[in-house]
């Protein structure tokens, strides 16, 4: 394997309605900030990769009106997913697998506030006999939520807990949208939104974008004093159907962190895609961490959460992190689809 | 700055008619029929509602499986505030429902009337539409088993 | 009353319409053309790098990927670039056809925009012709491209090939 390295990481603030911007004007801004961190011209990028969703922005192919931002004249070696930025992470390190170009990247936008979001994530669904019904997330997360509940496993006096604590995080990150702080009481007096889940432990709908350089190397070692070393990186999914899955666990989740090479290591900080509260309860156990580890150090999906964004954005974090001196190693992860069907898992490291 | 911008409703609309294939379409036949069917794997497991292939050995499911009117609910949320595109208009709650003769759990909604008559483990039984098409929706929602609430 | 359903056919297709409601927004950019036109105006954003003027100002241009917006008003008439004769009725078509839709490249400006001829006849278009806006009457006009009826003829000799070689 080739050492493939993030070397920077820009992202705009979260906000719940961004009316100024469109696709390129939400892109440009993250891209250009983040080359110039990379010491990068945009013409020196080996291969450009973007995550987003056409369906959030009721525009078919939205993807082409972002282009412009990463100057596509003279033609570019460009690639899309319709999915959350850190799958287009993924390509790219995949992509530079191949020895032949030494720098990537990526970036992703969402702009939630258009449409109605949870109408809009019913088109995620089984379209035969789940999507008719018009099974909402926070709708089918609640169900996850109650499970683990009966399980014992958490209680909703733990998830106002826990989502105080992301506020508390999240007041020192700029970029979020959840910053005010509040009591667990505070939280716990809000009403469900869908029982038993309180607005708190649910994600805010945002609008926002960032973007990520990946550099091999020697020219990564060149271009940025402490780049942050992917040391291992997978992603799993699970069936379609919720009824088929453990909701309380997430298997797929431990088996890429295993593939990853993310079990039993030690982590000075995790970030970690939960965009509700009790699948935070999830991810950490799946993936083994222990109360030594700072979790989601940014105040995490639970304080901002663009869609096809806020995957990327937990990598890019990390990366940050590891590369400000916060940290030496970090695991970072990213999930897709209702109830955490799809999750990638990423180690990073610092040079010491 | 905001006011500089200018806004418009916009509406997003697809027509789409799906094929079914054989192992749904046989299930929403049997909707329609106000019958529940599953499909049987290989290991013998009973997969409602069914799938054309076991994601457990990528294999073709095999011959289908009537089970049960009613089931039990392995989890539950609580609708409070229904939305124009729920399948009730008054409070309700989702649920994963295992039905007898089933090992896997299908979502439906359950019209319980308040929250505190549902629970994870109770029994629940369908109640079906008088007129009925052919889809998930000929399934009106689940009720309490020994009563619905209205 | 539908049939009892041992008459019916079994089920092979799923009606499944989606329908999503949004509400777009044009952004800062748009915005600003939009409502020029509302003016009489046509406003376009030139790149600060290769002075290209856009239409309408973009967020990036897409050579020098930095914002397109500083404002420039260019003319409301402008050379053919390329056209094409619409033929065929649709539900959607403005005129009964045969009529003209055309690329113009407004004076002023480094992008074609799209819109109709009208006054000519079909086989009369051409590219290098010089047009002019025809506008809505006041009380017509509003922030979108309607606000221009559709272009015409103004009689002017053809631009020669070489003003919009670069414009195709």
């Amino acid at each position: 394997m080739r050492d493939v390295a993030i070397i920077a990481f820009a992202q705009l603030p979260s906000v719940r309605r961004d009316v100024t911007r469109e696709e390129v004007e939400l892109v440009q801004p993250v891209v250009a900030a983040a080359l110039a961190q990379a010491h990068l011209r945009r013409e020196d990028v080996g291969f450009t990769v973007s995550g987003s969703c056409d369906y959030l922005l009721g525009r078919p192919f939205s993807f082409v009106m972002a282009l412009d931002a990463v100057a596509p004249w003279p033609p570019i070696h460009e690639s899309h997913v319709e999915m959350d930025g850190a799958w287009a992470l993924w390509e790219a390190w995949v992509r530079l697998q191949a020895g032949d170009i030494d720098t990537a990247l990526i970036y992703a936008y969402g702009k939630s506030s258009l449409g109605d979001l949870p109408e809009v994530l019913v088109q995620q669904l089984d379209p035969y006999v789940v999507a008719p019904l018009g099974a909402d997330a926070v709708g089918l997360a609640a169900l996850q939520a109650r499970a683990l509940i009966d399980a014992g496993r958490v209680t909703e006096r733990g998830l106002a807990e826990l989502a105080a604590a992301r506020r508390r995080q999240a007041a020192d990150n700029p970029c979020a949208q959840r910053r005010a702080p509040r009591s667990a009481d505070e939280l716990l007096a809000e009403p469900y939104q869908v029982a038993p889940l309180r607005a708190h432990a649910c994600p805010p709908i945002s609008d926002g974008a960032c973007a990520v350089v990946l550099a091999a190397g020697d020219t990564a070692r060149r271009l940025v004093s402490s780049p942050a070393w992917i040391r291992g990186i997978d992603h799993r999914i699970e069936p379609h159907q919720l009824g088929m899955r453990d909701l309380t666990a997430s298997p797929s989740t431990r088996l890429a962190a295993e593939r990853a090479g993310a079990l039993g290591g030690r982590f000075d900080l995790a970030e970690l895609h939960a965009p509700f509260a009790h699948q935070e309860v999830i991810l950490r156990d799946a993936l083994g961490l222990d109360d030594g580890v700072a979790i989601n150090p940014s105040g995490g999906a639970l304080s901002a959460n663009p869609m096809m964004v806020a995957g990327l954005a937990r990598l890019g974090e990390a990366a940050t992190r590891l590369m400000t001196g916060q940290g030496r190693r970090a695991v970072a992860h990213a999930t897709s689809g209702p109830c955490l069907q799809h999750n990638l898992v990423c180690v990073l490291e610092r040079d010491v | 700055m905001d006011t500089d911008v200018l806004s418009a409703p916009y509406v997003l609309e697809y027509t789409y008619q799906r094929s079914t294939g054989p192992v749904i379409g046989r299930f929403l036949t049997a909707l329609r029929d106000a019958r529940l069917e599953g499909v049987r794997t290989s290991a013998g497991k009973v997969l409602v509602p069914p799938l054309e292939y076991d994601p457990e050995t990528g294999e073709a499911t095999g011959d289908p499986v009537e089970v049960g009117q009613s089931g039990t609910v392995t989890t539950w949320s609580w609708v409070h505030a229904p939305r124009r595109f729920h399948p009730l208009d008054r409070p309700f709650a989702w649920a994963l429902v295992k039905l007898d003769g089933a090992d896997t759990a299908m979502l439906h909604a359950v019209d319980a009337g308040t929250p505190t008559v549902m629970a994870t483990g109770m029994r629940v039984t369908a109640r079906w539409r008088a007129e009925r098409t052919g889809s998930i929706r000929d399934l009106e929602c689940f009720v309490p088993a020994g009563g619905a609430s209205r | 009353m539908s049939a009892p359903p041992d008459e019916r056919p079994p089920v092979t297709v799923l009606q499944a319409p989606v329908r999503l409601d949004y509400t777009v927004t044009a952004g800062h950019h748009l915005s600003t053309y939009l409502r020029a036109l509302a003016d009489r105006k046509i406003v376009g954003g030139r790149c600060p790098e290769c002075h290209k003027v856009y239409l309408p100002a973009r967020g990036a241009c897409p050579t020098c990927g930095v914002p397109a917006d500083a404002p420039v008003e260019v003319a409301d008439q402008g050379t053919v670039t390329t056209f094409c004769v619409i033929r065929i009725p649709f539900d959607a078509a403005p005129f009964p056809p045969p009529y003209v839709a055309v690329a113009i490249l407004l004076d002023g400006a480094d992008m074609p925009i799209f819109h109709l001829v009208r006054g000519i006849e079909p086989d009369a278009a051409r590219m290098g012709m010089r047009v002019r806006a025809v506008w809505v009457p006041d009380d017509q006009l509003g922030p979108t491209l309607a606000s221009i009826r559709w272009f015409e003829a103004t009689g002017e000799p053809d631009a020669p090939f070489e003003a919009i070689a670069s414009h195709l």
